[in-house]
Formats: C-alpha cells, sequence, structure tokens
C-alpha cells in the first residue's frame, strides 16, 4: 500500500504501526478510525496467517525516508523493530508505504473490496486509487478534481462530551492547578463566565487544584457536566465534511446518474459532539437499478458496507420517507448518499458498521433526505411532463401536416396551408430548454 | 305486356356531382381555418343514443341537435380528425374515377397514407363520421358492404358506370336475379311495367317466386334481402318505391327476427340516424304474421328463449307501437310458434303464389 499522504513522523511509526490501540487523546479531531485498531490489526492479522512482518516507509517531506521492518510482540503488545534503515529523500517524497503478506479469501472478498474502493471513490473525488488485486488486474478511479476539502482541526472535548475515563485522563496530564484553567485550557466552549458559573452549578471553588478530586468527586463532576444547562452547543468548525460540491463530483463519477442532487446540513450535535450530515441522491444513468433505493453510507468518509439495515439511514430511507409523494416509484434506479461527519461517530457497536438512530442524527438525515428528495421530485416531474410533451408534440407534428395535404387537395388548392406557425405554438417549452 | 312507363328522377350522374361538391366543402372549410391561422376543425352531430331521438312523423329514429366538436387542437381528436379528412379525401378520389370500394378496402387503403385504424370498427366509425357530417350515405361515396342481395323484374336500367355508360339492361334477363352492387345503385332507373315491390327475406322463396312466374302474375318487381338488407338493397327499395312510385310489400319469415327486416326497411335503424333516404315508410308488412301460422296451417317451430326476449324488447321499440305490429307481437307471445317462408312448400311449391299471396293482396285491396 502506498499514499501520498502527510506521512507518519519518525517516532510515532513503531507505535502506529506495532502498538495496538496506541494514541491516547486528549484532544479530539475528526478521523477515520476510533480507538486506533484497524491498522494494527490487519499487520497482526498478516503476522499471525502467514508469519511475517511489516515493512514500513514513510516521510513527512523532510530530508529523509524512514524505513523500518517491525513485528508486534503480542504478549506485551509492544512494536519489535527488526531492521530500521534512512534513505535521502531529495525530491521530498512525503507519504507512507506499508507492505505485508496476509492469508484471505480473494474469490468472497472481491467483490466488497471493490466496492469499497468505489464508494471511497465517491467520498474522495479526489483521490486517484490504483488497486492491482491478487489476480493481477488492474483497478483505477481516477480522480475528478484536485480540490480537497479543508482538513479537520484538532478541537477539545466539550463537557457534555466527556466520561469520567476522559476527565481522570486529562487531570493526571494537566499543568492547571485550579479548576478555572483546568475548564477554559481543556474543555470546548468553556470561557470565563461559563466556568464560574459551571463552579457554582457543580459546588467546586474555582481555585481548586483538579489534581486533588477524589474518584468520587471526578464522577459528580462528569455528572454536573452532562446536566448543566449553560454551556455552548459544540462548533462544529472543527469538522472536514465533504462539501456540496466534491460529493456531487464523487457521485457524478462513480454512479454517472443522469441526475445528482447533494444538500449540506447545517451542524448538529448529539452529546456533546458536533457533526454535520450530507446526503445526494442519484437517479438513472449507472445507478444500479434494483428495486428500492440503494443506499452509500459513509462515516468521515470511509465507507460502510455491512448491516445496512440496522443504520439509522436505512431506517429513515425504508421507514420514514413516503417515496410516492416524490414520484419514485419502486422500479426507479435511485441511489441515497448520507455522509456523517463527526469528531465521534455515533457507531451503534464496535463493529462500527452502522450509526445509531440519535434522535438528533436521525433528524437531520430525515431532514436532508427529504430536500433532495424533493429536488429530485422536481427533476421527475419535470422529466415525466417534457416527454409527455415531447410524444404530444409529435403526434401534432405527425397529423397536421396529413390533414393540411389532404384538405388541400380536397379543396382543389395548389399551396399547403403553413401549419409550423401551429405546431410552434404548440410548445410549452422553448428549444433551449429542450436541449 | 304491360304500358311501360318512364321514370323521371334526379339521375345517378347529378348525385355523383352533389357528392364530390359536398366533400370539396368539407375540405375547404379545414383548409381555410387553417390559412386563417387556426387549429382545423369540424363539427359532427352526435350519435350516442341520447341524440338518437324517434320522429312520429317520418317514422323513423333522426338524430337530434346535439353535436361534437372534432378539433385538431385535441390530442385526442387529432388522429381521428386526420382519418376523417383522408376518408373525405379517399371517397372523393372513388367519386372522381366512379369506382368503388368495400369497407375493408378502406380500412386498407389507409395503411398506405399512414394513417392506419385501430381495427375495422374504427374505420366503419370513421365513415359513419363521415356520413353524419355531409348528410350523404357512404354508398354515394361509392363505399360499399359485401354484396348478397337481388333482384328480379320488369325494370330497364340505365348503368352509369365507366365501361358501361348508357348501356340498358332489363332485370329479368337473368333468372337468378340481378345482384344489387354499386353498378346498379349508380344506375338511372328507365321504365317499367311493374306495379308493385316485393321484398323477400329468403333466396329459396324469390327463386320460387321467380319460377312460379308470379313477377308476371302480381306484376312486381321481386327483390331478395338476404336476411338483414344492406343498405345500399334499402335505398335501392326506396328508390324503387318513389322514383317508380310504386307500394312495397314485405314478405319474411314468421318470427321476431323477420319483423326486423320489415321494420329496417320501413322505419330505419337507430345505427342510421344520421342518415335519412334509406326508408320507405309507406311499405307494407304483409307476412308471414304469427296468426297465419294457424290460418294456413303452416308447420311451424316453438320460439326459442331469445325470440321471446327479442319480442318483448320489441313492444317498448317506438317503430312497433302501432298495427299490425303491436298485435302481432301479442300474438307471437300467445302461441309461442314461429315458421318459416319455406313452409308454404307443404302445400306444394305453388302453393304460396296460387294462395297466399293472392288473399293477402287481396287484404291490403290492391
Amino acid at each position: 500500500m502506498t499514499d501520498n499522504g502527510s506521512g507518519v513522523p519518525l517516532e510515532y511509526i513503531p507505535s502506529a504501526f506495532g502498538q495496538i490501540l496506541f494514541g491516547s487523546k486528549y484532544t479530539l479531531r475528526q478521523v477515520r478510525g476510533t480507538f486506533g485498531l484497524g491498522g494494527k490489526m490487519a499487520i497482526l492479522y498478516g503476522q499471525i496467517t502467514t508469519h511475517s512482518s511489516a515493512h514500513i516507509m514513510s516521510s513527512t517531506g523532510t530530508e529523509k525516508i524512514n524505513e523500518f521492518v517491525i513485528s508486534i510482540d503480542i504478549q506485551r503488545n509492544r512494536p519489535i523493530i527488526l531492521k530500521r534503515k534512512v534513505h535521502s529523500n531529495k525530491r521530498k517524497w512525503h507519504g507512507t508505504v506499508i507492505e505485508f503478506a496476509f492469508d484471505g479469501n480473494y474469490t468472497r472478498a472481491m467483490s466488497n473490496i471493490l466496492e469499497y474502493l468505489m464508494q471511497t471513490a465517491i467520498a474522495c473525488p479526489y483521490a486517484n486509487i490504483v488497486f492491482v488485486d491478487p489476480r493481477g488486474r488492474l483497478y483505477r478511479f481516477d480522480r475528478t478534481t484536485r480540490k480537497m476539502p479543508v482538513p479537520p482541526k484538532e478541537t477539545l472535548p466539550h463537557p457534555y462530551g466527556v466520561d469520567v475515563e476522559t476527565i481522570q485522563r486529562i487531570v493526571n496530564a494537566t499543568d492547571c492547578s485550579d479548576m478555572f484553567c483546568f475548564l477554559t485550557r481543556h474543555f470546548h466552549r468553556v470561557g470565563k463566565n461559563t466556568a464560574e458559573n459551571f463552579c457554582r452549578y457543580a459546588g467546586l471553588k474555582t481555585g481548586r487544584d483538579p489534581k486533588s478530586l477524589t474518584p468520587d468527586e471526578i464522577v459528580g463532576l462528569v455528572r454536573a457536566m452532562k446536566s448543566f444547562k449553560g454551556f455552548l452547543p459544540p462548533s462544529a468548525s472543527c469538522l472536514s465534511p465533504i462539501g456540496v460540491e466534491l460529493l456531487e463530483l464523487g457521485v457524478r463519477k462513480e454512479l454517472n446518474p443522469e441526475f445528482v442532487a447533494v444538500e449540506q446540513r447545517t451542524p448538529s450535535a448529539y452529546s456533546g459532539f458536533p457533526f454535520i450530515i450530507e446526503i445526494g441522491i442519484a437517479y438513472g444513468g449507472g445507478v444500479p437499478d434494483k428495486p428500492g433505493v440503494s443506499l452509500y453510507r459513509f462515516a468521515n468518509r470511509i465507507p460502510l458496507l455491512f448491516d445496512e439495515s440496522s443504520d439509522v439511514a436505512w431506517k429513515v430511507v425504508n421507514n420514514m420517507i413516503n417515496w410516492r409523494y416524490y414520484n419514485v416509484t419502486p422500479d426507479m434506479p435511485i441511489a441515497l448518499i448520507v455522509h456523517i461527519c463527526s469528531t465521534r461517530i455515533p457507531y451503534k457497536t464496535v463493529g462500527k458498521e452502522f450509526i445509531a438512530d440519535r434522535p438528533e442524527v436521525e433528524a437531520e438525515l430525515l431532514s436532508g433526505a427529504r430536500e433532495v428528495a424533493r429536488r429530485l421530485s422536481r427533476f421527475l416531474s419535470r422529466k415525466i411532463s417534457f416527454e409527455h410533451e415531447k410524444r404530444r408534440i409529435a403526434i401534432f407534428a405527425k397529423f397536421l401536416p396529413k390533414i393540411a395535404r389532404f384538405s388541400t387537395e380536397l379543396a382543389g388548392e395548389e399551396k399547403i396551408p403553413d401549419i409550423n406557425r401551429l405546431l410552434e405554438g404548440l410548445s410549452k417549452y422553448d428549444e433551449k430548454e429542450e436541449s | 305486356m304491360m304500358k311501360k312507363r318512364r321514370v323521371s328522377a334526379v339521375s345517378a350522374e347529378e348525385r355523383r356531382v352533389s357528392t364530390m361538391k359536398s366533400l370539396e366543402a368539407f375540405g375547404e372549410n379545414l383548409y381555410d381555418q387553417m390559412i386563417d391561422g387556426t387549429f382545423p376543425w369540424v363539427r359532427i352531430p352526435s350519435r350516442s343514443t341520447a341524440n338518437i331521438h324517434y320522429d312520429e312523423k317520418n317514422r323513423q329514429y333522426i338524430l337530434g341537435e346535439k353535436s361534437v366538436r372534432r378539433s385538431s387542437r385535441n390530442i385526442r381528436h387529432i388522429r381521428p380528425l386526420t382519418r376523417l379528412v383522408w376518408t373525405a379525401r379517399f371517397a372523393h378520389g372513388l367519386c372522381d374515377v366512379k369506382k368503388t370500394s368495400t369497407l375493408r378496402d378502406v380500412f386498407y387503403s389507409a395503411q398506405a397514407y399512414d394513417v392506419n385504424f385501430k381495427d375495422q370498427a374504427e374505420s366503419d366509425n370513421i365513415i359513419t363520421d363521415l356520413e353524419s357530417v355531409l348528410k350523404y350515405a357512404r354508398e354515394d361515396f361509392n363505399v360499399f358492404p359485401e354484396e348478397r342481395s337481388a333482384v328480379f323484374g320488369d325494370l330497364t336500367v340505365e348503368y352509369t358506370v365507366p365501361g358501361y355508360e348508357g348501356k340498358r339492361l332489363n332485370l329479368t334477363t337473368h333468372p337468378d336475379g340481378i345482384m344489387i352492387g354499386p353498378a346498379l345503385t349508380s344506375a338511372d332507373l328507365i321504365e317499367t311495367s311493374a306495379q308493385r315491390i316485393i321484398v323477400i327475406e329468403k333466396g329459396a322463396m324469390f327463386t320460387r317466386l321467380v319460377e312460379e312466374g308470379a313477377f308476371k302474375e302480381f306484376n312486381a318487381i321481386l327483390v331478395h334481402t338476404a336476411g338483414q338488407p344492406p343498405r345500399a338493397t334499402r335505398c335501392f327499395v326506396k328508390r324503387l318505391n318513389e322514383e317508380l312510385d310504386l307500394p312495397v310489400f314485405i314478405f319474411c319469415d314468421a318470427d321476431p327476427w323477420g319483423m326486423a327486416i320489415a321494420v329496417t326497411i320501413i322505419c330505419g335503424s337507430a345505427n342510421a340516424a344520421h342518415i335519412r333516404g334509406l326508408t320507405a315508410p309507406e311499405a307494407v308488412w304483409m307476412g308471414v304474421y304469427s296468426t297465419d301460422i294457424e290460418k294456413y296451417g303452416l308447420p311451424s317451430e316453438g320460439l326459442s328463449e331469445v325470440d321471446i326476449k327479442r319480442l318483448r324488447d320489441m313492444l317498448k321499440d317506438p317503430r312497433y307501437q302501432d298495427e299490425p305490429w303491436t298485435d302481432q307481437i301479442n300474438e307471437f307471445l300467445k302461441r309461442r310458434r314461429k315458421c318459416e317462408l319455406e313452409a308454404f312448400s307443404r302445400y306444394g311449391l305453388d302453393y304460396v303464389v296460387k294462395k297466399y299471396l293472392p288473399d293477402k293482396f287481396g287484404e291490403f285491396s290492391v
């Protein structure tokens, strides 16, 4: 695997690829992973199925490229560095290369892998994706734009969204020696006034040293944070949605539909975590022609392939929207593309395959789906009436000249009357619109 | 031989010319509308049941005031209107070259102009539309149904069809009778010695009357309808009635269907309410009556369910409201017997000519 991303700084390479659950976070950021499990589990899986190590090369665009050969010490959860090398990097390359072997059933996995890549291409139309599969076949998903969304920014946790464990971790790491500093420095959208009001509400002195908090007091603090009404809602400025323009490009590029509508909802929040819903609808063209609405789900730009029917989006699409109302019939090729980005995706299970039906998320999905469905409905009704109109005009255009000819012959006249003016008057749409 | 009478009537040629003029006027109307920049349309008398009335005075069904507007601006009308105009154009062509055509021909001819009719029924219907608009029968447009009926008797006609113009024929020339086809329909009636017309439902009785010399015996022109008479035949009977000024006697089976044939010749049918000139209101139904079955001891059979239902319907039909219809319908319903014309043979081949017909003509004091 090769990418041209920002690369992994030298000091993190062994842990990033050789230590499970690496990366304790005091801050929040919209990232693809959550627990720091995925990549390492893959390497671990390679290790236990083929007894081979992982080859890693990475550079952040400095003078050097670092190369490691790593395996994981499973009992102690530590990377074992088998080999280390430094290459010069004259071209200032940045990115990461990982190579490892694992045992798998490609026949079974193929369709999922290709689907995953295709959907990734939808969410990331700015990425060139090249895949050579175990059978030596080349798959390419070419980018259609060089524009990229603004990367997500790190943000502090919002008081509504923290648990005892997080508070404990922050307490252990903080330099602050009073609650006022502790609250304003480590939490999102907590200013001087809010901190003072909250301390009064929670019955804590602003001058209290956070390190002196007892475990019971920490539990009380978390409870107070959840019930205090005075916090400002989390800001979504740290999030990185795909954007209406890019998502539409992605959908057009991979599904090649006749019609696309994309809507970005205004940011919302659940339990102290900001989130943004983006939703697109595609009709016709290359959209799969299967009964019902095809659903493409994304969370922080990662395609979610499995357990579709447990997802809140599935519920919204299949149980909460009356598609007939939008001129959509079950036989139409329609796809709904749903993206949620958040500092914490509300997955229902650790499998991270489907989004829980949080009321805030459900409401945004429903409103978004209705909005794009309305736009599709307008397109469809226009398309239907346009085709109807075309057929109608064609009938007039076929028969009027005949009436003109036969009656001219009957009347014994020479010149056939000009009926083009009559035909022109029939058209509801002008030529421009027709093309 | 009786004294021959010269006949004076509208000649076939005059009728042809006026039909063509009417078709041309129809085209001019549409043409002028288009020159004025409007979507051409025509007004067609409505033939819906609500618009068909029985006219007591003329003893026939006629159309009321209602009409429908068929406009090329209307997507549902433009196709039938195109077919109507094409049919007019086609009819005009037929009249122009004095050729004839059948309903089936029209259906197929349309396909050459890409104005296909959905089916024969639609094609027939459009022709009926044209009849309604122009008040001319399709026979005037030279569109004829399949021929089956015939005529025999001392009547001299002069053909007008191409190749036979001016050629005369006496209708006793052929013992099987002369087919009432396009040529005869368009022929001019020249002279006759006949004093009455006998219209006969069945071919066997027609032949019997020819063989037994009934045409001489009664001085009659014999017309064979072959069941329900085609419109060309009704039209021809009417011409014989009017142009020769001869009384018409209708002779058919003693059953509701025979009565229906008689009443169609006399009063016409609801189907042809849009056309005048097909009926012979003065014609007389001479038999066979229900009461004749017993009176002459004719072999008979029982009425079927369908016969009885038909008789009951006829009681409600305005065309059967006077005598002898009502009486005879009630007699049929009472006796529940019917018989065919052929039943007279029970008493010998000449019985009908020697006994029945003289009796009947006596009854009607001819």
